[in-house]
């Protein structure tokens, strides 16, 4: 299968290892992955924090770079979410029947990786090894807005050596929530010392995510407090190998 | 017209009043244990029915339908209730509603009044203006009596108390009823407010209530509560006044059959409230002989005009999204600065207001979606919330650095080549705060951010340089 990736503007940025991880487990797994440049960003930041005409243009790219594209698939749940829930929102809000039929054409092929992995390709078994203590939070966007349920802890499980500690007030949000984490920084610090307490306690070696952004806010916390957990985004998790 | 919610519209900003209500650790401890009580009951409940899913969506459902035709169920809701017997009054705002219903107790010469709880009546600040008039309120709810002998303000829909603990409605209870001894168990705090409101019961004869429905087809009104205080109110004096937000109305009685199974559970994590209280108009020789409604307006037509936002009046005040919600549970209510807190405070409180205050509100919320799931009628708060978002940028008043930040960001997104340049120009600006391996120390909108996180340094190559040197 031709996977077309949706890297994300921040993974692109800041986390370009979770990008190649991406790309290492599908191409593991027999499928070809392309990377189509001039893709940028979901519009995801602008809409949320109200800037809704400039985020029309980025939809509007996005758009026209995967219009052809087979499967696309992205190692975010937040960006995927924003375009299932607003996309069609903000079609609609054009008036644009064109622009609405292409958003309908579009959403039955995005797959957040995990929803690629487990629903669209049946592999909960990647062939990973990770000989590590593992704990996973489950980020809002990907536990209610996708639904990703336990799709992410059935792929950590599969993972050889790899022990899976279950993360106490998991389905609490970490407090990052994009601008808010800026605009309302002190209400955002105290959710994040409840989620890091929850992790520490968990005495995982890695916490994991399928959203880097809410790992980037874990591990800020965490860093600063010189604790020893390390952040993984899950595709590095199941890219990892038993070197021989 | 002077539509108000209280007083959110003097109130600070919410970032400022979280960071003040924060520091109050007993308050925190109160509200976290509090909260904490509910959920784990609500959810017990609710997870012992099996058609919860399809009770909510039908309640959004009857909501939805009657929001679409609420002009026709309000002037049914009208003659239904004139049939029956009832007065019916309709106000504008919340002075409106203020003068009518001061003016119903005053044309029978009284000077005070019992009240059931009722937030409608806090939001127009009836209260204050009854004791302008002269007139004296006594809240007989038990947490809006804690609210009112402290001189506090409710911080929580259902439980207007919540940020008090036992020790600290003791001290209130000793100060306020001028007792010499109080017991320290639940009980004896509860009989004190007993003894202390039944004297009042049985001596005031105006009563005022609020509504949780006003059925349309046949005029009556419904009132759930725990205590028994409200059924008192409503049967035990010779006025009774009603204070009916226009959103309460539902169609017929038999949409009850849905919403009493679903606000109870959501509420208080009951499965059904301990009394629920259905009059209709008045008859002879039961309960008031005399029975007003005052219909409220006060932003909701409004709200109701925004096809985008109308599902914010499907809130039939339960208080569940106040109670899971993160940002709730570390602040309490007071941060919201208005008597509608959490986040259906967040939507509800800057739109009756026609978005002139309370701009800072739609921004409380990290959009985790807590609130949506547990949400009885299904109201897609963080859809509300981004909505209102857009408004406030629209109309200007979000900050400029973070206009231009914006605008900025939405330059450099507008293609793969400026992207590249600004990963470019972030490696070099970054420069000046690297330590120890991480970013420390940020400027300007960034300074809350790391002033208890560190950020990760933008690495030296991003996806698609990496990606354009593989081939």
């Amino acid at each position: 299968m031709k996977i077309s990736l949706f890297i994300t503007c921040y993974n692109d940025t800041l986390f370009p290892e979770t990008g190649k991880a991406v790309v290492h487990v599908l191409e593991r797994l027999g499928h070809s992955v392309e990377f189509r440049a001039e893709q940028t960003c979901c519009g995801q930041m602008h809409l949320n924090t109200g800037y809704r005409k400039e985020a029309l243009p980025l939809m509007q790219r996005f758009l026209e770079v995967f219009d052809d594209a087979e499967v696309i698939c992205s190692p975010s749940s937040s960006c995927v979410a924003m375009i299932r829930e607003h996309y069609s929102i903000l079609a609609e809000e054009t008036g644009d029947p064109t622009l609405r039929d292409k958003v309908r054409n579009l959403l039955p092929r995005v797959f957040e990786f995990t929803e690629l992995l487990v629903d669209r390709l049946g592999v909960t078994d990647t062939g990973a090894f990770y000989p590590h203590k593992v704990t996973y939070h489950p980020s809002c966007h990907s536990m209610r807005t996708l639904g990703l349920g336990d799709k992410p802890i059935r792929l950590l499980k599969e993972v050889r050596g790899l022990r899976y500690i279950e993360l106490p007030g998991a389905d609490e949000c970490c407090g990052f929530g994009g601008t808010f984490s800026i605009k309302n920084p002190d209400v955002s610090a105290a959710m994040l010392a409840d989620k890091m307490q929850a992790v520490a306690a968990t005495g995982a070696e890695v916490c994991a995510a399928c959203d880097n952004s809410c790992l980037m806010h874990i591990y800020g916390g965490l860093h600063r407090q010189r604790q020893p957990v390390r952040v993984a985004h899950l595709a590095e998790i199941l890219a990892s190998e038993e070197r021989r | 017209m002077s539509v108000r919610v209280g007083a959110a519209a003097e109130s600070p900003s919410f970032p400022m009043a979280a960071k003040a209500a924060m520091e109050d650790a007993q308050l925190r401890q109160n509200v976290r244990h509090a909260t904490g009580v509910i959920r784990a009951k609500r959810a017990l409940l609710v997870e012992e029915k099996a058609d919860w899913q399809q009770l909510r969506t039908a309640a959004s459902r009857i909501k939805e339908h009657t929001m679409r035709y609420l002009d026709r169920y309000l002037v049914q809701f009208e003659q239904s209730c004139v049939r029956a017997g009832g007065k019916v009054h309709w106000a504008e705002d919340a002075d409106e509603a203020n003068r009518i219903i001061t003016g119903i107790i005053q044309s029978h010469g009284e000077t005070e009044v019992i009240k059931v709880k009722t937030m409608t009546s806090d939001e127009t600040q009836l209260n204050t203006a009854l004791e302008a008039a002269g007139i004296t309120p006594y809240e007989t709810d038990l947490a809006d009596l804690i609210v009112q002998l402290g001189s506090d303000h409710p911080s929580h829909i259902v439980v207007p108390a919540l940020h008090k603990n036992r020790m600290q409605i003791r001290q209130i209870f000793l100060d306020k009823m001028h007792l010499e001894t109080l017991g320290r168990e639940p009980k004896d705090l509860a009989e004190a407010a007993r003894r202390y409101l039944r004297e009042k019961f049985l001596r005031v004869r105006v009563g005022i209530s609020g509504a949780n429905f006003a059925i349309a087809e046949n005029g009556s009104v419904c009132i759930v509560e725990s205590e028994g205080n409200a059924r008192m109110c409503l049967t035990l004096p010779k006025v009774l006044i009603s204070l009916i937000g226009i959103e309460k109305v539902i169609p017929r009685f038999r949409d009850l059959e849905v919403f009493l199974q679903i606000l109870a559970r959501s509420a208080t994590g009951e499965r059904m409230s301990p009394y629920s209280s259905i009059w209709s108009g008045v008859s002879a020789n039961d309960g008031p002989s005399e029975f007003h409604v005052v219909l409220l307006d006060n932003g909701r037509t409004k709200v109701l005009a925004d096809e985008a936002a109308r599902q914010t009046l499907h809130c039939i005040r339960c208080g569940a999204c106040l109670n899971i919600c993160p940002v709730y549970r570390q602040t309490g209510g007071h941060a919201y600065g208005s008597i509608y807190s959490g986040p259906i405070g967040a939507i509800l409180t800057p739109q009756l207001q026609s978005m002139r205050h309370s701009e800072t509100l739609p921004f409380a919320s990290s959009l985790c979606g807590a609130c949506y799931e547990v949400c009885p009628v299904k109201i897609n708060i963080p859809e509300v919330l981004v909505h209102l978002r857009a408004k406030v940028v629209e109309q200007g008043d979000s900050p400029i650095v973070e206009q231009l930040a914006m605008r900025a960001a939405a330059f450099a997104l507008a293609g793969p080549r400026r992207l590249a340049a600004a990963q470019g120009f972030a490696r070099i600006a970054q420069k000046p705060f690297l330590s120890e391996g991480v970013l420390k120390n940020l400027p300007g909108m960034l300074s809350g951010w790391s002033s208890v996180r560190d950020l990760m340094t933008v690495p030296e190559q991003s996806f698609r340089e990496w990606w354009r040197d593989r081939k």
